[in-house]
């Protein structure tokens, strides 16, 4: 069953200095239920201001959001119903815990709203800690608390009603690394316990890879791509895609008889797979993990510079005139200037991009 | 000669002390690091050098020239000491314009008007800011603010700058370019600059030498960034560098186990790098690979997918390990959770073990 | 990152033992302090316990307890609790309906709430009384022909009156607090609470208010404490109906005594009496603000949500702006048409109005002609001294941190919490030959030294705010740079905080102009203030001339007032 359908949801608004915004253009989407779906962009390409439509925070321009089967937008029909009557669970990037009420106050909030019986209330409230890993703190402010537990708190009160629905804001931007990882992990965790499907907006595609079973990647307020984190990273269907999801190298080459050469030097055979079936000027696009540095077999070639990371030794190895990325574990270890051999695998191949669609995301990007 | 000589400085706030014994040589025309974690005292080695805090104990020399002794009671003022300083918060005065604040320590110095403008001039093509002068601080981005403090501190002393977090404060992208114009501009001038950071990555890839600081405000390791990666002098400076995996192991009768809640034999020898019977055995994620012949069998607790690897947590009897594989085709075999696997471990250190 | 904490050292390395600037700027503070502060403060407990020869309680507790002093306790209490109960109401109403609904016309009204500001309180309370005095007030002659009444509808000459008057003018202490506190909130605050499913009036009532009172309790105690020290209002409105509050009394004891020494001991008394009140109020506030301060704006900056007023949006609109021209607007148009009829109480009508008011206070009248003249020379001077004071205080408590720096700082914020009755009969008592047989009473110089007294807090405060600014590592650099200690003052700390020196300077000189409470105890014959001749004008019966003064005192401090904007604004800029 879909638990959330959007379709044709459009969303523009017009400024005194900039005339017309599309700020999301034709969404079309549906998430099933229980699932866990990512939404990630750079900042301003639409990602925030759909999910605040789908909280009821903004007014579509087009379309119809549908809940549950129910129609809760809908512009044509002149539908909208207020984010109190939604039944959602959200939590936002800056925790939104009240500070005035206590750990207790906060989570019984949406309980007390709906004039539950005050048993009710405690058991759940008291569950809901627990699953929250907030035990003993109920009578503690969010004042005394960390980030990592004041957005426990938030995701205490958004489970307290067991919504169908939770939708997370950036939760994680304003916390350290480390706790980072481990919010994740509570996250998958709560939830595996309680069933609910997950929108989840995010601008670090490792966060989206690691808790997604399905993302979308949008930009300029258009969907580029959607699917499966592998599939996303591992068959991007454009550049953009391609260099959002990590890091790339896109090296300009001619493709004749199932071989790519370097474009400036049509001699100079850099890769070649039976699979390999295009004709003329492409892209490659290559990820620095997927190259093969070794001493003895593939692309000879020297180290330009080597570059040491805390995870991994980065190295730039000279290909024509320019270099490609290459990431390896720290124990292969080359200095600069050390001949070497490179074997590209599974490369990704784009026609050269057109000199408009760059020139739109400068005009965006100074907005 | 050295280009500064720290001897047996001591420094200590009140009753906590930072800096015990502390003694440092820092050749000329290199980039070092010191690096460490907050509160190992690294900022405060900076602050002693310049001046603005006088240690208990030691000699700090610089050229050879004596700027503070305790024993002789020399303590030159930082006016006088001729050091070029970076600041995390850029520290450029919002009131004078990029030419004045570049200006400011040459008219101090009191140099005529006509030789002050072709340096700051110079200064400014150094750090690529020569359109700027006329600007205020107000109207740059920080990057732009950052290589105005650069600009100062090299017309303050063009051999000698300390740089304390100069680029925390910059996004990411920002953060990687200002490494790349700090060190051609070290190349290109020959500067001796002493970089003070807690970013071991950055100190990494800037660095000729790094001063690798303990907690306790000692240090832990001197060395280039092959030495430490290769050669992690302790613990603490392994897992200082990345993240690591620390099992006990021991040996018994010509093997070597694992010493967890059972015994697990991973080797039938005993590992060349490892003296005595008892030892931690540090290892990267990136080392750990799937084998399924290996006599080690642990169970996946975790995977998660990152795009450029696997993260998986393994679960050996009694301890938990990271093992990162890279994710190199959509096809590429995976392991899910719950699945039993065997573990080989390719390159493993071995440190001192606090029980043994 | 170079923590502040050992700044000090910077000083420390350049005083080679002996005398260095810093010490020779704290020994200077210290004196200063003494001197202003500190003698006039222990003068009133001298004069109200020590009766010559030993400590005297029996006048204390006779002063307490006589029946009119209990009376005009009884006034004050009563004032100021009802004033700032209506004044917060009020106030937090406004705030809400700039901050959170969709009210048009936000900009006009901002602006119409930043007036009373600028009058000085017994300017509009003269005007208001101009309107609604019994049968002679225009407002109250206009209503009687109109309705056929016998009686004066409005008598403003009451304790009421007085409540009305102060939470008139006192209520924008409180809208200004409550709306900064809306507009700064993270808004998903509340998003979050209509996501739990509460509906936008369990929003307003359970989160936004909670989350405001902080906001609230600080301008409510902000209008208490200045209520119980005022002396404008109750004095133009309640003097003729000899309603006292205790600032008026101690002014009337004073007057009353004619110099003997039992008369100021009982205003002395009646003083500490005062000061206690007041301090009670503002040590309520001091455990407000620093206990439950709630951080409620981090998260990125996002515009609230909007309250839709719909049908009720136009009479709210209509309702406001009526409310507001009411109490800013008419005021001001009732002193300018005062300020030219021919005398006072004659209708406004074209044969009766006339330029000879503004004539007669300039020409001939040298009681005003001299006002003038020393209201500019104290708010000058005042102003200058404490901007020297007051920078160099903040420059040691803040950067040069000597050990006594609390009690420093304690000395100096001391005048900001007396009322300023209760300082000008310190500065009596200290400056009548008590010490070294100085003898400044009755002349300029003893207003001067009030002045500086009361406002050196301004400057304090404003200085020490942009010192803290001024990042230690701003001047280490400079030490690094090759400058001293001195060329870094001089060079780098002096110019960054000049803005905030010469806003400090114009937070002192604006009230100095407008300033009656203490000049009113201290003026002599020729070193009267311009609030002292709008007063004595008005007392004298002379209205329109003292409406014509009036005027000329509300062009000054306007002029006076968008000069500072002008200087400040291009500071921010450059």
């Amino acid at each position: 069953m879909n638990q959330i359908v959007l379709e044709h949801v459009t969303k523009s608004f017009t400024t005194k200095s900039l005339g017309t915004v599309v700020a999301v253009r034709d969404f079309n989407l549906s998430v099933k239920k229980g699932e866990c779906f990512s939404f990630l962009g750079p900042s301003g390409c639409g990602k925030t201001t759909t999910l605040r439509m789908i909280a009821g925070f903004e007014d579509l321009s087009e379309g119809s959001i549908y809940l549950g089967g129910r129609l809760v937008s809908d512009k044509r029909k002149n539908i909208y119903l207020p984010p109190e009557k939604r039944e959602l669970g959200m939590v936002f990037q800056a925790f939104a815990v009240w500070p005035h009420l206590n750990v207790y106050e906060n989570v019984a909030f949406p309980l007390k709203v709906k004039k539950r019986p005050h048993s009710e209330i405690k058991k759940r409230v008291a569950l809901a800690l627990h699953h929250c890993d907030l035990d003993g703190l109920e009578k503690v402010y969010p004042s005394d608390l960390s980030g990592g537990q004041q957005q426990r708190i938030a995701l205490a009160r958004a489970i307290v009603v067991n919504p169908d629905v939770m939708l997370l804001d950036e939760p994680l931007s304003n916390l350290d690394p480390h706790l980072r990882e481990s919010m994740r992990f509570e996250i998958k965790r709560l939830q595996k316990e309680f069933g609910f499907t997950i929108i989840f907006v995010t601008h670090d595609q490792a966060e989206a890879m690691a808790l997604s079973d399905r993302m979308l990647v949008m930009d300029m307020g258009n969907i580029q791509q959607i699917g499966t984190p592998q599939e996303l990273y591992h068959k991007p269907v454009n550049r953009f895609v391609h260099s959002f999801l990590g890091q790339s190298n896109f090296t300009d080459v001619v493709i004749r008889d199932g071989k790519a050469f370097l474009k400036e030097d049509e001699s100079n055979l850099l890769f070649s797979g039976t699979s390999l079936d295009l004709k003329g000027d492409y892209v490659m696009a290559t990820r620095p993990n997927a190259i093969d540095l070794n001493r003895q077999d593939g692309y000879k070639t020297t180290i330009l510079k080597r570059t040491s990371k805390t995870d991994f030794m980065e190295y730039l190895v000279s290909v024509g005139k320019g270099s490609i990325m290459v990431q390896t574990p720290h124990r292969n270890f080359f200095r600069a200037g050390d001949p070497c051999f490179i074997k590209i695998k599974d490369p990704a191949w784009y026609k050269p991009e057109k000199k408009d669609i760059e020139e739109e995301r400068e005009r965006r990007n100074t907005i | 000669m050295e280009k500064v000589e720290l001897e047996g400085i001591c420094v200590s706030y009140g009753e906590h002390m930072v800096l015990r014994d502390l003694s440092l040589k820092i050749e000329p025309g290199q980039i070092i690091g010191i690096v460490g974690p907050s509160g190992c005292g690294k900022t405060t080695i900076a602050r002693a050098i310049c001046g603005f805090i006088k240690p208990q104990q030691g000699t700090i020399k610089i050229d050879g020239k004596t700027m503070f002794s305790h024993k002789d009671r020399v303590d030159i003022p930082p006016e006088q000491r001729h050091i070029g300083v970076v600041f995390q918060d850029y520290a450029i005065w919002p009131h004078l314009s990029v030419y004045d604040n570049i200006a400011y320590p040459l008219k101090k110095r009191g140099l005529p008007k006509e030789e002050i403008s072709p340096r700051v001039h110079y200064a400014l093509e150094q750090v690529n800011m020569v359109a700027y002068e006329k600007y205020m601080p107000s109207q740059l981005s920080g990057g732009q603010q950052q290589r105005v403090a650069i600009a100062r501190a090299l017309t303050s002393s063009s051999d000698f700058l300390i740089m304390d977090e100069p680029i925390t404060n910059l996004d990411a992208k920002l953060r990687e370019q200002m490494l790349v114009e700090i060190r051609i501009l070290q190349q290109r001038l020959g500067t001796t600059i002493i970089y003070i950071t807690h970013d071991q990555e950055a100190a990494m890839q800037l660095c000729d030498k790094i001063v690798i600081l303990a907690p306790d405000g000692s240090i832990a390791q001197i060395g280039s960034d092959e030495e430490i990666i290769r050669n992690p002098a302790n613990r603490f400076v392994f897992q200082f560098i990345g993240v690591s995996n620390f099992i006990p192991v021991v040996i018994d009768d010509g093997k070597a186990f694992f010493d967890l809640e059972k015994k697990i034999p991973y080797k039938s020898h005993i590992p060349g790098k490892m003296t005595g019977t008892k030892a931690m055995l540090g290892i990267r994620p990136m080392d750990i690979v799937f084998d399924e012949d290996s006599p080690v069998r642990a169970t996946v607790a975790q995977a998660i997918f990152l795009g450029n690897m696997y993260n998986y947590f393994v679960r050996l009897p009694g301890m938990e390990i990271r093992v990162q594989q890279i994710a190199i085709s959509e096809n590429a075999k995976s392991y899910s959770e719950g699945q039993e696997v065997g573990l080989a471990f390719l390159e493993e250190r071995y440190f001192e073990r606090e029980d043994a | 990152m170079f923590s502040r904490a050992i700044n000090r050292d910077l000083a420390h390395l350049e005083g080679k033992g002996g005398f260095s600037l810093d010490r020779l700027m704290i020994i200077l503070c210290y004196v200063a302090l003494i001197t202003v502060v500190i003698l006039p403060v222990f003068m009133i407990l001298y004069y109200a316990f020590w009766d010559g020869t030993k400590i005297d309680i029996a006048m204390f507790k006779q002063v307490i307890f006589q029946k009119s002093n209990i009376r005009s306790m009884w006034n004050t209490l009563v004032i100021g609790v009802f004033s700032t109960a209506l004044a917060t109401a009020v106030g937090v109403f406004f705030a809400w309906l700039l901050g959170r609904s969709d009210i048009p016309m936000k900009g006009l009204m901002k602006f119409l709430f930043s007036i009373p500001f600028m009058i000085p309180p017994f300017l509009a309370a003269m005007s208001w009384d101009m309107m609604f005095s019994g049968r002679g007030g225009y407002v109250n002659k206009a209503l009687m022909s109109l309705f056929n009444l016998t009686k004066a509808p409005f008598n403003i000459n009451s304790v009421a009156g007085i409540i009305v008057i102060e939470v008139v003018y006192y209520f924008p202490f409180v809208y200004m607090q409550v709306v900064s506190a809306l507009e700064r909130m993270d808004p998903t605050l509340e998003e979050s609470a209509r996501i739990a499913g509460a509906s936008q009036l369990y929003v307003i009532r359970r989160i936004t208010l909670p989350l405001t009172i902080p906001a609230i309790s600080s301008g409510m105690l902000l209008v208490l404490i200045t209520s119980l020290s005022n002396y404008g209002i109750p004095a133009m409105l309640g003097y003729s109906q000899s309603i006292f509050t205790l600032p008026t009394m101690i002014v009337e004891l004073m007057n009353r005594a004619g110099g003997s020494f039992e008369g100021i001991r009982q205003s002395a008394a009646l003083s500490i009496v005062l000061v206690f009140i007041v301090s009670i109020a503002l040590l309520v506030q001091r455990r407000l603000l620093t206990h439950g301060r709630y951080d409620i704006i981090k998260g990125k900056s996002m515009r609230p949500m909007l309250i839709k007023l719909r049908g009720a949006k136009y009479p709210l609109l209509a309702f406001s702006l009526l409310f507001l021209s009411l109490i800013v607007v008419a005021p001001i148009v009732m002193i300018i048409l005062v300020s030219f009829v021919k005398a006072y109480g004659l209708p406004f009508l074209a044969k009766n109005l006339t330029l000879a008011n503004f004539r007669r206070i300039f020409v001939g009248n040298i009681m005003v002609r001299d006002s003038v003249k020393n209201s500019l020379f104290l708010a000058f001077s005042a102003a200058s001294f404490c901007l020297l004071l007051g920078t160099m205080l903040a420059y040691v408590i803040y950067k040069v941190k000597p050990k006594g720096g609390t009690a420093l700082e304690m000395m100096a914020v001391l005048p900001y919490s007396l009322p300023g009755t209760v300082m000008a009969i310190g500065c009596i008592l200290a400056w009548s030959g008590a010490f070294f047989g100085i003898t400044l009473y009755n002349t300029i110089w003893i207003i001067l030294v009030a002045y500086i007294a009361r406002y050196l807090s301004y400057v304090l405060k404003s200085s020490s705010a942009a010192l803290q600014q001024v990042h230690g590592s701003l001047e280490e650099a400079a030490r690094s740079c090759g400058a001293s200690h001195m060329q870094t003052l001089k060079d780098v700390t002096l110019p960054l905080i000049k803005p905030a020196m010469i806003s400090g300077f114009f937070l002192v000189f604006l009230p100095c102009m407008r300033e009656l409470t203490t000049s009113i105890l201290l003026y002599g014959p020729k070193s009267r203030t311009l609030g002292v001749a709008i007063y004595q004008l008005r007392i004298n019966g002379q209205i329109a001339p003292a409406a014509a003064l009036s005027v000329v005192t509300i062009t000054l401090i306007i002029i006076c007032n968008n000069i500072v904007k002008a200087i400040t604004r291009d500071k921010k800029r450059g």
